[in-house]
């Protein structure tokens, strides 16, 4: 697996809803080597503050060498991003990390909440390269509000895979969590679960796959300084009582593999 | 005809902190390098003056729980807490790698006692592959109350003499910064046979999230680095440079070219680059370039002239 540090242009900047954006940036080393669920690291500022890199899901890659990053504006960085210009150039460095593993012979359940539905568009796309019948596949969506999931819906029709969204206000799809469709009849016996979202939502997730016998692989997030196993900032408790550090051993972990909290 | 200059059009880089030849004066900090292999992809790691791989300790340590790191303005905090492999695993599983490095690799070790610091020596010492040691004085002193070694002057000399007791390798010491006198320190360490000095370690901070009312780091304290800290080392380095005759080597904050030259002036033999390569893995090279191009537009006979050059009127 080889590592690009690359300056990337802005080829397309999009406002999804008030506080949710979406760059499109040129970076032929990094799309070429990028599988689902890995992530780069930018650079947002021009001086020291803010000092490190963010890192980011990568939402698509594709083979015309651009990628695609979706993000909400929570802070210093991210705000820069926010009004990032058209034709800018971003230092960007990646892929990095362990990204999902394609579980080719099984239904596919993806599950995205919030900004976890970010690497799930690019997931999907090569999912659907499989050789085999999308109708028992399914893309699960949810959000807060309205704003969190309908701009990225019409991304995921593309796929030939049963769309259900969900948003706690009702704004959006249904009323409620997105887990309940989990734990529904709607999700057939054997499916493989690709899952993404806070962590409170990826214990349920994990909860539900235990008691239905479902494989899960669950990407998570954390604070990291350097993206590559070298400032070991961004450990997360593995289930064998060690440390796993999300950069290298993840972001994608199977679910079973971490330690959640009840 | 155009006359062919005679000078060689690189320029002369090499330093010597002691007996250890450095092609240029920069290296990478412990801690901030992994154990090089990690850069492989990003930097040539041949053309480094030398790189001091993270810290390690005789047993493994697995580290503080998370968070362990917190942004703050133009640096960090960091408690990963000594999260290493231990001694018989480096030896076993990262030196052969090491080794094959053209360049010279100094093994930071750690101890919570001055035995555990002597046994480490000992079992680096016949190891081939291995240029210097670079002595982590920073740790608490279990035996003496948690007191770090590094903020008491005869701890740290009893460390130093300690581990230059029981090898042979070029030894050298890193220094804390939370101390009252810099200087005081280095000289007690230099008096206990230290071969070299790199200064300074990360300063101690903290940071509080006010929603919540708790503190960013689950260490609740940790280590500040990056530019932030910078005038505060390269003030020690100037300090410490002027007082001892053993070779000073700075960290701090080094994020550039200007920045490293700075050291260099203030008395540092060499400097090490540490947090900036959490952001630029490749900012070693880039300084090792730039202070190439200086030294030819100064028309230096070798960056060795210009430590210590301050001129303070």
């Amino acid at each position: 697996m080889s590592q690009h540090q690359e300056k990337a242009r802005i080829i397309r900047f999009e406002q999804l809803s008030e506080d949710n954006f979406r760059l499109t940036l040129q970076s032929p080393q990094i799309a070429a080597q990028a599988f689902p669920g890995q992530f780069v690291m930018i650079l947002t500022g021009k001086g020291n503050d803010p000092l490190l890199r963010r890192p980011f899901s990568l939402h698509q890659a594709s083979t015309n060498g651009s990628i695609q990053v979706y993000f909400k504006n929570v802070g210093r960085g991210t705000d820069i991003l926010a009004h990032a210009k058209e034709g800018e150039i971003l230092d960007v460095f990646g892929p990095l990390g362990r990204g999902y593993r394609l579980v080719d012979e099984k239904p596919a359940c993806l599950l995205g909440g919030g900004l976890g539905i970010a690497p799930l568009l690019f997931l999907a796309k090569a999912l659907a390269k499989r050789n085999r019948d999308a109708t028992s596949d399914l893309i699960l969506l949810g959000g807060r509000s309205k704003p969190e999931v309908e701009p990225l819906v019409d991304d995921f029709k593309q796929f030939g895979m049963k769309i259900i969204c969900a948003t706690d206000d009702g704004t959006y799809g249904e009323e409620g969590f997105v887990t309940e469709s989990l734990d529904s009849e709607r999700v057939a016996p054997g499916t493989h679960v690709y899952a993404c979202g806070p962590e409170a939502m990826l214990e349920t997730v994990h909860d539900i796959c235990l008691q239905r016998g479902f494989g899960c692989q669950v990407s998570v997030e954390s604070v990291m300084a350097c993206g590559m196993g070298a400032c070991l900032g961004c450990n997360i408790p593995a289930s064998d009582g060690t440390y796993a550090h999300v950069c290298i051993d993840g972001p994608v972990f199977d679910s079973g593999a971490l330690v959640w909290k009840s | 005809m155009e006359i062919l200059k005679a000078h060689d059009p690189y320029p002369d880089l090499r330093v010597n902190i002691g007996s250890l030849q450095l092609q240029n004066p920069v290296m990478t900090a412990s801690g901030t390098f992994g154990y090089a292999r990690e850069f492989e992809n990003l930097v040539n790691l041949h053309r480094l003056g030398g790189v001091i791989v993270k810290g390690i300790s005789l047993l493994p340590r697995a580290g503080n729980p998370p968070p362990r790191i917190v942004e703050t303005s133009s640096g960090m905090l960091n408690a990963i807490g000594l999260q290493n492999v231990g001694v018989t695993r480096f030896i076993k599983e990262k030196i052969p790698y090491l080794r094959g490095l053209n360049v010279p690799v100094v093994v930071n070790i750690l101890g919570d006692t001055i035995e555990e610091y002597q046994e480490i020596t000992k079992q680096l010492s016949d190891v081939e592959g291995i240029a210097a040691l670079e002595v982590n004085i920073s740790c608490p002193n279990v035996k003496k109350g948690g007191v770090a070694f590094g903020t008491v002057p005869h701890m740290a000399a009893a460390v130093t003499e300690a581990v230059k007791s029981v090898s042979s390798l070029p030894v050298m010491v890193k220094l804390s910064p939370n101390v009252s006198d810099i200087v005081e320190m280095a000289l007690s360490v230099e008096r206990a046979g230290a071969d070299s000095l790199s200064l300074i370690n990360t300063l101690i901070g903290m940071a509080i999230d006010v929603k919540t009312k708790k503190p960013k780091l689950a260490n609740v304290i940790g280590g500040l680095s990056g530019p932030a800290i910078k005038p505060v080392a390269l003030r020690m380095v100037y300090q410490v440079a002027q007082r001892v005759s053993i070779p000073v080597i700075g960290i701090g904050g080094i994020d550039n070219m200007e920045d490293a030259l700075e050291f260099l002036i203030a008395g540092a033999s060499a400097i090490q680059v540490g947090t900036a390569n959490f952001i630029n893995p490749r900012i070693s090279e880039d300084i090792v370039d730039g202070i190439g191009e200086y030294v030819k537009d100064q028309q230096l006979g070798s960056v060795r002239e210009l430590i210590g050059t301050l001129e303070v009127d």
